[in-house]
This record gives structure tokens, C-alpha cells and sequence, in this order.
């Protein structure tokens, strides 16, 4: 549907040496790492190693001070980078689904694709009951948010993201404030759609699912990439600090 | 007003003030409320110099007491070449003094809408004007109902200093009536009712709105 902006060669996301920090802290110590299309990429580590920071600076919600992140072909490092253009291609979603909330969940999806791309709004409707049956909330057209559960609301969320036909999509988190119940059927939506060949970043505590899904895993520690490779890693861990990490059971 | 008994030509007097009372009132939210509105899109500006010159507006304002305002406005024109009526400077003071008090009203209700809102829509790619009229608005507006409406009491009461540029509202009318009938505790008891009539719906209104706030009364048909 939408054209790449990129070569379909070369990786989507790419993060070479970045450094971050707010005020004294140092946050991003030299951190790259690279996401093929079609890739799943997990990002694990403890709470404060830096992966949601990691997270946003693909996005441009956060500056860096050095180092470079390619997104899309997009220059996210460059200062002067139309932030539209980038956004148009990345799609993330929160631990706090941040649906809004004076909207329905159709005029939640609709929204962007109307008022950003242009689109007529038959056609935006359309989309927005395609990407709505594709995580199973088909019969929440008319619902407004606070009328879903927690893990609607997150399928909700991702289906607004969808329809934007991003290049690549981030997840933050995105089950951490579910409960345990409802937490395998947001999974079970991103499970399909990395199967549907989507190219995605995700933080997530969930190791099992990490296993499964990530082609490749993320070790963060302390701001760096401490260890990365496949899944495998999670089972013959290298360093210390992820064999502590996952005995943790976290 | 020869009569010395207050009669239905007093009561027909003093309910026409209390009308351009509710005329002046009408003039400084809609007025008020429109510069209010701009003020408070100044004060949250992605502009650092459009945010303290609106910062600045609010505090020389907000610093003045509207008597004084009404007096240079008043006063203040006619040398300038500026002719004003009673009712135009009047209604000029009230709402300068409206849109700064409004402005920050809405500034705090413009604000208290949850950063992630903002940064959800960004992440969509949407405009800050975008951002702004269809996803941080429409929410602030929610929010500001009540205040607003609380706010109107004030404009209401407000508008009685109007008198001093000799403008006939409800205040002044009573005055004119006293100074022909020598009544004062009765005529300022006549007023005081009505400009509690004029008032207390008002505040029950804005009781009835603070108490259904947010999104309380959608969620009773939620169906579970
Ligand atoms: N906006 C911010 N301002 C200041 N410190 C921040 C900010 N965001 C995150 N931090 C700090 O940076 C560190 C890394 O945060 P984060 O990237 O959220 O870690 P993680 O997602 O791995 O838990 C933490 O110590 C956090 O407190
Ligand atoms: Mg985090």
C-alpha cells in the first residue's frame, strides 16, 4: 500500500554509538544495534537500563547528544529531520494505551489517518474496522475507551498504530499494566503480527514470549548493550548479569 | 422619580438595570472569552515570547483592579482622540479583565490534560495544531465547564462597577432610586436579591457541572 521510504535492502532501525543523558545521569552509553525488515527485535533488561529511553530516541521523543539512529532511511540524529515524515513510518504504543479518551474507539483510528494522510473518511472507516477485526475487536467500533478492558483497550491502541501502515512498529511495555488474564491476548495480537512479517522493536518483561517471538534479544545493562544474539541467549547466557537477570525469573 | 414610595416604576427601573446587568455580562463572556481563548492558546505557545508577552498581559491585568481599568479606559481614550460611551468603555474593561482571568483558567485546563495525550498524537504524526484542536481541546473543554461557569458569577458581580463610568446597570439604578427615596437599606436588599437571583443558578449549575466532571456519567450505561 504505502511505499517504503527506504531500500528494502539495509536495516529499518539503526543505532550506532548513542549516548544519552538527563542531566548527570547517563542513560544511553554507547548503544547500537540494528533491526532487519521483517525482524523482531526484544529489548529486555532490569527497570532503568535505558530500553524505553532506547525506545523513544528511534522515535524522536527524546534528543541524543551523540551517536546515530537511521529509521526508514530517515536521519533521526540529524537536527533538521521533518519529524512528520519519520512518525509517518514508526507506529508505537505505550504501557498506558493512551486512547482518547473523548473519542470512540472508530474515531481513535480514524483521527490521524483523516486529518494526516488525507484520507476520505469512508475510507478511513474501512481501515478502521479492518485493523479492528485483525486484533479482534471488531464489535468495539462504537465503544469508548473506558468502556474496554485494559487489554482492549491495549489491542485498541496497536489497531491505531496499524492504521497508519507504519514501516515499523515499537512496543513499550505494552502488557505491564495488565493483569495476568489479559495480558496473552495483547500478546497473542503482536505474536500474529510479527508472523504477518511486521518489523518490530519491543521492550517486554515477558521472557516466554520474548523466546518466541524475537528473532533477536536485546540485553540492556546499565545503558549499554550487554548482551544481544538470539533467543538462544536466554538459555546459555554469556554475562553474569543476564544469567542473574533471567534466573531472576522476571 | 418624584414619587416618594417605592412603587412599580422603581421595581420597573431597577429591573431594567438588572436587564443591561445581564447585557453587560452577556458582552464580557463573549468578548472576554473569545481574547480569553486566544490568551490561553498564547500562554501554552510553542513560542517562548509569545508565552511571556501573554504572561505579561495576564499579570498587568490580573495586577490592576477593574475600577482602575474602567477609569483609563474612561478617561484614558478621549485625549487619544478615542471617544467611548459609558456602555463601550465599560464593556472594553470587562473584557480585558475577563479574557486574563479566563486565559488562565483555561491555560491550567489546556495544561492539566496528560502530557501522554499530546505525545500519543504526536506519535500519529499530527500536527501541534492538530494535536491541539482535536485531541488536547476537546478534553481541556471538559475540564474548564465548571470553572468557566463558576467564573460567570464573578463577570455578573463585576459588571456593578461599571457604575463609575456612570453606566445604568443594576448597581447605579439602585443608587438613583435611593437618591429620590432615601431608603437605602431597602433598595441595596432589592438588589442584593436580585443580583442573587441573577447569580445562584449560576453557581448550582456550576456545582451540578464539577460533580459530574470527567466522564462519570457516560460510564452508568457502560454495560459490562
Ligand atoms: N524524562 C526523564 N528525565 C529524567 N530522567 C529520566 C527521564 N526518563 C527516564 N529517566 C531516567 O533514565 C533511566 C532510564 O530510564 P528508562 O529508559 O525508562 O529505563 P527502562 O525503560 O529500562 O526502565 C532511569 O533512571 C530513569 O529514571
Ligand atoms: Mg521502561
Amino acid at each position: 500500500m504505502s511505499q517504503p521510504t527506504s531500500s528494502s535492502a539495509g536495516p529499518v532501525v539503526a543505532l550506532r554509538d548513542v549516548h544519552k543523558s538527563f542531566g548527570s545521569l547517563k542513560v544511553l552509553d554507547g548503544v547500537s544495534f540494528e533491526v532487519a525488515r521483517g525482524e523482531v527485535l526484544a529489548i529486555i533488561g532490569r527497570s532503568g537500563s535505558g530500553k524505553s529511553t532506547a525506545l523513544r530516541c528511534i522515535d524522536r521523543l527524546e534528543t541524543i547528544e551523540s551517536g546515530e539512529i537511521t529509521v526508514c532511511g530517515h536521519r533521526v540524529s540529524d537536527p533538521k529531520l521533518p519529524l512528520r515524515a519519520l512518525r509517518l513510518d514508526v507506529g508505537i504504543v505505550f504501557q498506558s494505551y493512551n486512547l482518547f479518551p473523548h473519542l470512540t474507539i472508530e474515531e481513535n483510528i480514524c483521527l490521524a489517518p483523516v486529518t494526516v494522510k488525507g484520507r476520505r473518511r469512508a475510507e478511513a472507516r474501512e481501515t478502521a474496522r479492518r485493523v479492528l477485526g485483525q486484533v479482534g475487536l471488531g464489535d468495539k467500533l462504537d465503544s469508548y475507551p473506558e468502556q474496554l478492558s485494559g487489554g482492549q483497550q491495549q489491542r485498541a491502541a496497536i489497531a491505531r498504530s496499524l492504521a497508519m501502515e507504519p514501516q515499523v512498529m515499537l512496543f513499550d511495555e505494552v502488557t505491564s499494566a495488565l493483569d495476568p488474564e489479559l495480558t496473552g491476548e495483547v500478546l497473542r495480537v503482536i505474536e500474529q503480527l510479527a508472523a504477518g512479517g511486521m518489523t518490530m522493536v519491543m521492550v517486554t518483561h515477558e521472557m516466554g514470549f520474548a523466546r518466541r517471538v524475537a528473532d533477536r534479544i536485546v540485553f540492556m545493562h546499565r545503558g549499554k548493550v550487554w548482551e544481544t544474539g538470539p533467543a538462544t541467549i536466554l538459555e546459555a547466557p554469556e554475562t553474569a548479569e543476564l544469567r542473574q537477570f533471567v534466573g531472576s525469573g522476571l | 422619580m418624584i414619587a416618594t414610595q417605592l412603587g412599580a416604576s422603581h421595581l420597573q427601573f431597577l429591573l431594567q438595570g438588572a436587564l443591561w446587568t445581564v447585557v453587560l455580562s452577556a458582552i464580557a463572556l463573549v468578548g472576554g472569552g473569545l481574547l480569553g481563548f486566544l490568551v490561553a492558546l498564547c500562554r501554552v505557545s510553542a513560542s517562548r515570547a509569545v508565552r511571556i508577552a501573554s504572561g505579561v498581559y495576564v499579570q498587568v491585568v490580573q495586577g490592576t483592579p477593574l475600577l482602575v481599568i474602567m477609569f483609563l479606559v474612561f478617561f484614558g481614550l478621549p485625549p487619544l482622540g478615542i471617544n467611548v460611551s459609558p456602555l463601550t468603555a465599560a464593556s472594553a474593561s470587562l473584557i480585558l479583565y475577563v479574557s486574563a482571568y479566563m486565559g488562565e483558567i483555561w491555560r491550567g485546563c489546556i495544561e492539566s490534560v496528560p502530557k501522554p495525550q499530546w505525545e500519543a498524537a504526536e506519535c500519529l504524526a499530527m500536527s501541534r495544531t492538530q494535536r491541539m484542536f482535536y485531541v488536547v481541546l476537546p478534553q481541556a473543554v471538559r475540564i474548564a465547564t465548571p470553572p468557566t461557569v463558576g467564573f460567570l458569577v464573578q463577570i455578573v458581580k463585576n459588571t456593578s462597577l461599571a457604575s463609575v463610568v456612570g453606566f445604568v446597570e443594576l448597581a447605579r439604578a439602585g443608587q438613583i432610586i435611593n437618591n429620590s427615596l432615601f431608603e437605602p437599606f431597602l433598595v441595596y436588599l432589592i438588589i442584593a436579591l436580585l443580583y442573587f437571583a441573577m447569580c445562584y443558578p449560576l453557581s448550582r449549575w456550576s456545582r451540578r457541572l464539577e460533580r459530574r466532571t470527567g466522564y462519570a456519567r457516560r460510564q452508568q450505561v457502560v454495560t459490562p
